[in-house]
């Protein structure tokens, strides 16, 4: 069963909450509505309720058949995954951390990215994993951000988003949709910033880009935990003449080029901002599609914004992230060479 | 573990033509796709089957249609036990846009969702964490309908396997682990890739029920599967069955297997299934040279016009490149 999205502009009660909460309400809607959404994962039952507590409370309303502790097995959770959508359930797996995702690699990359091509439309796989990554707190294998291995094969959907709201809406488009989706979730934005979340079943529609501040001058392209640190940036920027406007992308694949290459036209300078390490990260296919497309247009080259090519650093004496001031000179030197 | 005790008297006259039948198709069709990829004219990596025909027709008759089962590369005779029409595998096998997935997924994967075949995969173990999901499905739907995942005795190596079997006993699923023990891994004998090759014990362990049995043998196979299937049916959780057989053949259709003891070889010919159950049906059955040329020269017939129509099939046209990477066609600004 798949649900209607609400009608645009129809009165939605909302309630302010952190992105966590957002995407447990999600899911309890998402299992209210349909009874084939199924959660498995290791520690998500009550009391605890998921490591990140993003499932807390779901095994005692719908019942532990329904939202199902798992072993430590990574392979596992997501085969079985697999076979629950073969058999016509709309499971959501949790991975903890985005760097176990290796684990189960064989899984998502091979089965559940590519049953629905091998056979020819017979045996889909649309499942949802969800994952959390963030911050450097817990060291080099429980932090680096992965998306471009999966926006690199064919078939699996991946969607990122930067606030509560759209972690509500994106997660509901995820567990309904009809191919398998990576849904990853920032530490750092699921439990600090509160928003005012719509109640119910909300949906954002995979594929559609933000443009969350309006520009002249540059644009500036990114997704998930950097969004903030963007916008920021952004305000710097209209302090000294500079006008950015700031694109969310919100899911990677589909990739809404549309709307990049609306606002580059526009603007001639684009930059992109992420955490993923910047060699070969999503911002080199962005920028490269940018310049096959806009090249006559380009004031300058597009620069792109991503973490440093080491391992994420345990210090906070050491970062390889983006910093403000890596995204306010690249914009200075863009706009005023 | 035990090993059931021969029943050869529940063979119906229906019974004994669908099983030697069944188990001819597979001996003709895997060795005619062998010739194919030898001389150049299929170019798919085959694996071939022959040594598992018991095994696989015994299958056939323990299962329902509406069973489900998630076999690997080496599926000519999973797919065929399972009712899956025999020119639809061969037109994949050659690629073609008649074939079971379009020509887009070759020999070594075969989905056909109206027999309950729902998947084959390529990567040794990957199997068996799928049919868990589709055993935890059957469960959550309240079916009794059983799901079997095939593999070979490498893939008990792989952690997959030991996730998915602990996965399957915990949560008691209808998951009937049938592991086709045909002793190699590749090049490489069992006896030097496992510290135990007592693959039902180690099955044990996870705290299901595990038989080994010789799967050259029909009858008994038949009878270990018959009594898996009924308890998996009866809900009392997963069954692992480890059917011994050995590969007839090399581990690819065009791979050379010298490597292979000689004797070790020999002696498995003498149970070749087919011929071994064609004796069987003369010299047991009351079946006439008559009787058994009949179902010969029809299968015989099937598989040559299987084939002739396969590789007369058309291509896939350039169009179908991008159907069925996503659910609706996407853009990706490839090719613009
Ligand atoms: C994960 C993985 N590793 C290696 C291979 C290459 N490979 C294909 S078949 C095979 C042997 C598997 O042996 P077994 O499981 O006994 O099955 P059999 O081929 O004998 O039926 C290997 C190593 C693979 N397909 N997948």
């Amino acid at each position: 069963m798949t649900l209607a999205p609400p009608a645009p502009g129809a009165e939605t009660a909302t309630e302010e909450m952190t992105a966590a909460v957002a995407m447990n309400s999600a899911l309890d809607a998402a299992m209210a509505a349909d009874d084939k959404v199924i959660l498995l994962g290791e520690d998500i039952a009550d009391p605890i309720g998921g490591v990140f507590k993003v499932t807390k409370g779901l095994s005692s309303k719908y019942g532990t058949h329904r939202v199902r502790a798992t072993p430590i097995s990574e392979q596992a959770i997501v085969g079985t995954a697999i076979g629950l959508s073969m058999a016509g359930y709309r499971p959501v797996a949790e991975i903890m951390f985005f760097d176990f995702i290796t684990v189960a690699m064989d899984q998502i990359v091979n089965h559940a990215a590519k049953l629905r091509y091998m056979s020819g439309g017979v045996t889909p796989a649309p499942i949802t994993v969800r994952t959390s990554v963030g911050g450097s707190r817990f060291g080099a294998q429980h932090s680096q951000s992965l998306e471009a291995w999966f926006m690199h094969t064919p078939g699996i959907k991946v969607v990122m988003p930067s606030n509560p709201i759209d972690a509500k809406g994106l997660l509901a488009s995820c567990v309904f949709d009809d191919d398998p989706c990576l849904f990853i979730e920032h530490l750092n934005l699921a439990y600090s910033n509160k928003a005012a979340v719509p109640l119910g079943d909300y949906r954002v529609p995979l594929g559609k880009a933000a443009v969350l501040r309006p520009g002249r001058d540059l644009t500036l392209i990114t997704y998930g935990p950097t969004t903030g640190l963007v916008s920021a940036a952004a305000e710097t920027l209209a302090g000294e003449g500079i006008e950015a406007e700031v694109i969310d992308l919100r899911t990677l694949m589909p990739l809404d080029l549309e709307t990049v290459f609306d606002s580059v036209t526009r603007t001639r300078r684009a930059i992109v901002v992420h955490e993923a390490t910047q060699f070969l990260g999503p911002g080199a296919e962005i920028a490269a599609q940018i310049t096959e497309q806009l090249f006559g247009e380009l004031l300058g080259p597009v620069l792109r914004v991503g973490a440093r090519f080491t391992p994420v650093p345990f210090s906070s004496g050491l970062t390889n992230f983006p910093t403000p001031d890596r995204i306010l000179s690249a914009a200075r030197s863009l706009v005023r060479p | 573990m035990t090993a059931p005790a021969t029943n050869t008297a529940e063979l119906d006259r229906a019974a004994c033509e669908r099983i030697y039948e069944l188990m001819l198709t597979t001996q003709l069709a895997d060795d005619t796709a062998r010739e194919e990829a030898k001389a150049g004219r299929l170019q798919a990596a085959f694996y071939p089957v022959r040594g598992l025909e018991a095994v696989c027709a015994a299958l056939g008759e323990v299962l329902r249609p509406d069973d489900q089962l998630v076999s690997t590369y080496r599926n000519l005779g999973d797919a065929l036990a399972k009712g899956m029409p025999l020119p639809l595998i061969l037109a994949e096998l050659y690629g073609r846009a008649t074939g079971v997935s379009k020509g887009k997924g070759g020999a070594m994967h075969l989905h056909h969702t109206p027999t309950g075949f729902m998947t084959t995969t390529g990567i040794v173990g990957s199997g068996l964490p799928i049919a868990v999901g589709l055993g935890l499905g059957a469960q959550l739907d309240a079916s009794d309908r059983v799901v079997v995942t095939t593999f070979g005795d490498g893939a008990t190596s792989i952690g997959a396997a030991h996730e998915a079997m602990n996965l399957a006993a915990l949560w008691k699923l209808p998951v009937l682990f049938l592991c086709q023990n045909n002793q190699w891994g590749e090049h490489t004998p069992i006896a030097e890739y496992a510290g135990s090759t007592d693959l039902a014990n180690r099955a044990a362990a996870y705290g299901m029920t595990a038989h080994r049995v010789d799967g050259f043998d029909l009858f008994a196979t038949l009878q270990c599967l018959r009594g898996a299937v009924e308890d998996i049916r009866a809900g009392h959780g997963p069954v692992f069955v480890e059917a011994m057989t050995y590969r007839l053949t090399g581990h690819t259709g065009t791979a050379d297997f010298s490597y292979v003891p000689a004797d070790e070889l020999a002696a498995a010919m003498q149970r070749d299934p087919a011929p071994n159950f064609r004796s069987w049906l003369l010299q047991s059955a009351g079946w006439s040279e008559d009787d058994v040329r009949a179902v010969k020269e029809r299968t015989e017939q099937a598989v040559r016009d299987a084939f002739t129509a396969a590789q007369e099939s058309p291509l896939p046209g350039p169009e179908e490149l991008y159907t069925d990477v996503f659910a609706t066609d996407l853009v990706t600004w490839e090719d613009r």
